[in-house]
């Protein structure tokens, strides 16, 4: 098993975390695992991409993901970009961050209201979403090899408290409410 | 656990627990320091952590540190290498046995904050010992095992050791730690063997050297440098006893045995060149790959060895000497006594992924096989 997994979102969506704590519960599973985050300077607001690898075997190579099995999108408008399908070969899962599903060919779809779990959960800073734990549900809910305790025992490790509960009651509406793909 | 390359290096300076940590901020390098400042603020370590306001005075505050016998400890990157440079030449000319991580990054103008190795390669001439990392693991590893060559009493020079911007720095790998008791046993307390400064004996230090004494100066800095490769080669291999993984020492061979084409490769897109050699292998082209983990003292004959018989030697550069050409290709020529195919790749952070490494491999072997001699490519430059 060797899979790859791009993110796209938006500088201060939480993508970074995301990828880093599917990376972390992929180890849990006993695979390999990396995260990569967008080379370079993060800005809020700013169009930004990370990866993760998972694998049986050590994963060697550090270049960047090319050819992503799941293609994660956290801000729908970014669907009309060009490079969020970059190397997505036909069939990739397009796990996307949306009420409703949208026209895409070639790809398989699987929908996540990750705002409306964010901000349900309280999961909101300067005015933004974090959607980094949904996500971080969602995907893992999606790879078929990370269980749900897996992905909160991951998020007691990083939150303590009521922090704690509310990223936990996230992931887990994240991985429960993903639909169809 | 799961960890970046920069945050393992911290692990790995607190394991090897630094006395004096001297630094300057600077992107790809911050977290390193910031982790470090952390573990100092919970109490998890205990050490001075010295905010400058430059890294030429980071490198000061270490080589005062260290004179006085403590065990030193700076990161940095690009610029601010540059910015250091002075003091790194006195470090090293000094015989200070100091540690320093060098996150590589290019160099100005234009401005750019992304991975190439010019930057660390600019100092491969002031007695530093040069390590470049792998792995996220290895930037671990390699930052115990440091300070043991550094401070080893046939060396006693310093050590700087390189991770590649964000594709190792930002980079979360999985990471196993040693215990403290072992890296203890691994690296005892610094017993200040190379303490100068005494307040109670006072002496002058840095005083001047006519010239009936400075070439015997540099002759001596000159064999405890090249000697160092065997204190290298010993610490990875008591390393690797204690960790239980494998450590890479002066050169790492991959599928050479019997290899018609071999790449040399330095740093974190080793890996990939692997995972292409792997590729090769099965289309039935015998590729193996020769990394240079460590740069200074060059290991001209455990590179020589290693390319031994091979058809096409194929040295990938991400860094560059104007007016004259790759540098590890131009220290692989010399090892090998003939130039090799040298490419110039992944300038400035551009990505090198395992279908490149691939197609250097096959043009290298179309080129030996049209009788070309060896000479410099640039490998995916836009027309």
């Amino acid at each position: 098993m060797f899979l790859e997994i791009r993110f796209h979102g938006r500088g201060g969506q939480g993508i970074v975390t995301a990828a880093e704590m599917i990376a972390e519960a992929a180890i849990v599973e006993g695979f390999y695992a990396q995260s990569i985050p967008l080379f370079g300077a993060e800005r809020r607001g700013a169009p930004v991409s990370a990866s993760t690898r998972i694998s049986e075997s050590p994963i060697r190579r550090h270049s960047q993901v090319r050819r992503p099995q799941i293609v994660a999108v956290c801000d729908p408008l970014l669907l009309y970009m060009k490079d969020v399908f970059d190397g997505a070969p036909e069939g990739a899962i397009l796990v996307v961050n949306h009420k409703q599903e949208p026209q895409l060919e070639g790809f398989r779809v699987a929908l996540i209201d990750a705002t409306g779990i964010a901000v349900g959960n309280g999961l909101v800073s300067a005015g933004w979403a974090i959607l980094s734990t949904v996500i971080f549900g969602a995907v893992s809910k999606v790879t078929g090899v990370i269980s749900k305790e897996t992905v909160l025992k991951v998020i007691n490790s990083r939150w303590k408290g009521e922090v704690a509960d509310r990223n936990r009651r996230a992931a887990a509406s994240g991985y429960e409410g993903v639909k169809a793909w | 656990m799961i960890a970046t390359g920069n945050h393992a290096v911290a692990y790995g300076v607190k394991a090897a627990r630094a006395e004096v940590i001297a630094a300057y901020p600077i992107t790809p390098q911050t977290q390193i320091i910031e982790k470090l400042s952390e573990f100092i603020e919970k109490g998890e370590m205990r050490a001075k952590f010295l905010r400058v306001e430059s890294e030429h005075s980071a490198m000061a505050a270490c080589i005062g540190a260290s004179a006085c016998g403590a065990r030193a400890f700076t990161a940095t990157s690009s610029q601010g290498l540059l910015y250091m440079s002075e003091m790194v030449f006195w470090a090293g000319l000094g015989s200070f046995p100091v540690v320093m991580a060098v996150v590589t990054r290019a160099l100005a103008p234009p401005w750019s904050i992304w991975n190439e190795h010019t930057d660390m390669l600019t100092q491969r001439d002031a007695g530093w010992i040069a390590i470049m990392c792998e792995s996220v693991q290895e930037a671990y590893d390699s930052s115990i095992q440091a300070f043991r060559i550094a401070e080893d009493r046939m060396v006693r020079q310093p050590v700087m050791f390189g991770l590649d911007a964000f594709s190792l720095s930002h980079t979360s790998e999985r990471l196993e730690l040693i215990g403290q008791e072992e890296a203890e046993a691994f690296l005892p307390a610094p017993e200040g063997g190379w303490k100068v400064i005494d307040f109670q004996d006072p002496t002058t230090y840095g005083n001047m050297a006519g010239p009936e004494r400075m070439m015997e100066i540099r002759h001596s800095i000159m064999e405890r440098v090249k000697d160092s490769a065997r204190v290298i080669e010993e610490a990875a291999s008591e390393f690797s006893r204690i960790s239980g993984r494998g450590q890479a020492g002066l050169v790492e061979e991959y599928r050479t045995s019997g290899a018609e084409v071999i790449l040399v490769v330095v740093g974190a897109s080793s890996g990939d060149a692997k995972d292409a050699a792997d590729a090769l292998r099965d289309e039935g082209i015998r590729a193996g790959v020769a990394r240079l983990r460590v740069l200074r003292p060059f290991p001209a004959e455990k590179i020589r060895a290693a390319v031994q018989g091979c058809r096409a030697v194929a040295v990938v550069d991400r860094d560059y000497s104007l007016g004259s050409g790759g540098i590890i290709g131009q220290e692989v020529a010399s090892a090998i006594g003939a130039k090799p195919f040298n490419y110039i790749a992944g300038i400035g952070g551009r990505d090198l992924s395992v279908a490149d490494f691939s197609g250097i491999a096959k043009d290298a072997i179309s080129r030996a096989e049209a009788g070309e001699e060896g000479r410099e490519i640039w490998w995916g430059i836009k027309g």
